[in-house]
């Protein structure tokens, strides 16, 4: 960050901010010491780092500052069975058993707290304003969206936080993503962020931790807040945060984890400090119009080559860079598309609504709106993971399950699922997906199948008709 | 994390450069729950190949290998280094190193050492010419010596220091943990807890 070593005078961004406030120790020529105010624990990139621990006879420092689940690798079917795969097997069994051996709290499969850690860490009051977070998994940065710093670690780092509740740090740059006017009906949170990486490219957010701001980002409700910083690594960042507001502090007041009392109104106080001051400035800015936004879809095997809805699948030989050309004309040969296709015709075989980007209540929502009524097309198959239980449990009390099954779309257990396909949800080679989750690397989904990221609305229309389409091409029909 | 401070070993002459991590150690390995055993992995793919230098009889027990340039490229994965230091190598020699493989491996306390590619060359040399050559690598006079050759090597003072302490950052930050204590007594009590007190 580079206001780091000035003078506390100076103006500072909210990310500056929430570092300054967790710097353990400083040292002229070492990365800065932060001090991690909660770390969230996952089956697949934990087992080695408690190895670790054991190997050095080191304790887990906070176990209080600690919180694991189950999720990459977890059945969305017959959860009640052992798991089936070997290896999903041993990476769950081996969690269950370094929690239990350190202390550390575990919301297993079958238990209402269990889910998508991303998920879960805000449905239980655990991400707040102003903390420090991390957790072995890229995706970290949706719990940014409570104006919280947080980021993506690797094994190492986690045995380090286990073991020190700090992790040595590097400054990183500012970004603002200024997001003005509003959106308009049938544009999400999902396609301002993909609107984003189209615009900045993958690498565009290098080194930088993304503040998002603007008359349409403090219009989102939590949910789209965390879908837009959720994305913020495809970017490139190292993490994406929105200052806290009345939108921030609705959604926490009275959660499990949520301060009470007298320690609510002190929490409040803090909160309210936690925005970019007046004159600070950023590394660098972008700004982009909300009204101008319509959905948007991907074609390509990059979160990156997007483009809206309304757009055709792009040609290679309009592009000038040789390199460029080649990349784009791999990507297409990867997806099977020609170039001038409308999208709009593209046809999908699945429809994956989940995933900690959009797997959340809300998204869950705005998908059985549209599907309510009608079905998903002969031959296409849709899957419902809710983001956790809880939300799976609450989209029940809602008659959303029935919704989706009258529909014809399977309801399952919650779980990352056909996000990445670690477990036995996963696309056959060709199979083409609508999916509401935030890759769309080439196999991500299942060995050769083939990924367009959308948003539940047009995951749910896309279901309806079998070809990329938004929730206003059914009125139309 | 072990200490370095000299070490003398047989080696391992590899005539290869690039040698990027999915060759160090394939993805397939990548399934452990451990942080040991990692050797079995160790450049599976051409040890399937009796006859790759690895799998000679006269490289039994050695400890220093000797690469070709840009070792380490691809992905950042610190499962190369602990596949390295499974097998039993303590430090690697070559003339250029991916820099996330180099970060990792000082970190976790392989030492890589740079040297001129002609060196290299002469090393291979001798290692070749009769596998019972010792190498050794001396962090604390920053040189390897092998048989008549003396070539000096840079490293920082920093990463030599905690090399020669047997620091890793874990190993760091603790002795600091006075620091951490301290800021502990001053974080306040609306912070959320994912235990009962
Ligand atoms: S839902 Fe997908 S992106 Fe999110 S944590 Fe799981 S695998 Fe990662």
């Amino acid at each position: 960050m580079t206001a780091t070593h000035a003078a506390p005078v100076q103006p500072l961004t909210l990310a500056e901010k929430i570092w300054e406030a967790h710097v353990v120790r400083r040292a002229a020529g070492e990365p800065d010491l932060l001090y991690i105010d909660m770390h969230f624990i996952h089956e697949v990139t934990s087992a080695q780092a408690f190895d670790g621990l054991r190997l050095a006879g080191r304790p887990v420092r906070r176990p209080d500052l600690t919180i694991a689940t189950e999720d990459h690798n977890t059945p969305t079917l017959e959860i009640d069975k052992p798991i089936a795969d070997p290896v999903s097997r041993v990476q769950i069994e081996t969690l269950r058993n370094n929690c239990a051996e350190f202390g550390v709290r575990l919301h297993s499969l079958g238990d209402a707290n269990q889910g998508v850690v991303h998920v879960i860490g805000p449905q239980l009051g655990l991400t707040q304003p102003g903390m420090t977070i991390v957790c072995g998994d890229s995706h970290t940065s949706t719990h940014g969206a409570f104006g919280a710093m947080a980021f993506g670690i690797g094994t190492s780092e986690v045995e380090h936080v286990l073991a020190t509740q700090t992790l040595p740090l590097k400054p990183f740059k500012t970004m603002a993503v200024n997001v003005t006017g509003s959106l308009r009906p049938g544009v999400s949170a999902k396609d301002v962020i993909l609107a984003v990486i189209a615009q900045i490219g993958t690498g565009g957010g290098q080194g930088y931790v993304i503040e998002y701001r603007g008359q349409a980002i403090r219009e989102l409700s939590m949910e789209g807040r965390m879908t837009v910083c959720n994305m913020s690594i495809e970017a490139g960042a190292r993490a994406g945060l929105i200052a806290p507001d009345d939108t921030t502090y609705a959604y926490l007041k009275d959660r499990a984890h949520a301060p009470q009392g007298s320690d609510w109104d002190d929490a409040l106080a803090y909160w309210s400090t936690l925005r970019t001051d007046e004159g600070a400035s950023f590394d660098t800015e972008i700004t982009i119009d909300a009204d101008a936004l319509t959905p948007f879809v991907t074609w390509g095997t990059n979160p990156g080559q997007g483009s809206p809805l309304g757009d055709s699948v792009p040609d290679p030989a309009a592009v000038e860079d040789a390199g460029q050309r080649a990349e784009l004309q791999r990507a297409l040969d990867y997806m099977g598309l020609t170039p001038g296709l409308p999208l709009r015709e593209i046809s999908v075989d699945t429809v994956f609504l989940g995933s900690c980007t959009n797997g959340r209540l809300e998204d869950l929502r705005a998908a059985a709106e549209v599907l309510k009524g009608r079905k998903v097309a002969e031959g296409v198959r849709m899957l419902v993971v809710p983001g956790s239980a809880r939300v799976r449990l609450e989209a029940e009390a809602e008659g959303l399950d029935t919704v989706f099954k009258e529909a014809g779309a399977e309801w399952r257990f919650a779980g990352c699922s056909m996000c990445l396909g670690m477990n036995p949800d996963q696309l056959a080679p060709g199979e083409r997906s609508a999916s509401t989750s935030n890759r769309n690397f080439e196999g991500r989904q299942g060995k050769g199948g083939r990924t367009h990221l959308v948003s539940p609305l047009v995951a749910a229309a896309t279901a309806v008709t079998g070809k990329l389409a938004a929730p206003s091409d059914l009125l139309e029909v | 994390m072990e200490k370095f401070v000299s070490h003398t070993g047989t080696a391992v002459p590899l005539r290869r450069s690039n040698v990027d991590t999915d060759q160090i150690i394939p993805a397939v390995y990548l399934k452990r729950v451990t942080r040991s055993g990692f050797e079995d992995g160790l450049f599976a793919a051409w040890r399937a190949d009796a006859d790759f230098i690895l799998n000679r009889p006269e490289r039994a027990g050695a400890s220093v290998l000797i690469a070709g340039p840009d070792f380490g490229t691809g992905s950042s994965r610190e499962h190369a280094v602990w596949a390295l230091q499974n097998y039993g190598f303590k430090t690697v020699i070559s003339a250029r190193f991916a820099d996330i493989f180099r970060g990792n491996s000082l970190k976790g306390g392989l030492l890589t050492v740079v040297l001129p590619q002609e060196t290299v060359e002469q090393l291979w040399a001798a290692t070749e010419a009769d596998p019972a050559t010792t190498v050794t690598v001396d962090l604390d006079a920053r040189e390897v010596r092998c048989g008549d050759l003396v070539a000096p090597f840079e490293i920082d003072d920093y990463t030599r220091w905690r090399l020669m302490e047997g620091l890793d950052d874990i190993g760091l930050t603790l002795r600091n943990v006075s620091a951490v204590d301290e800021f502990e007594t001053h974080r306040p009590s609306f912070k959320p807890v994912t235990l009962p007190a």
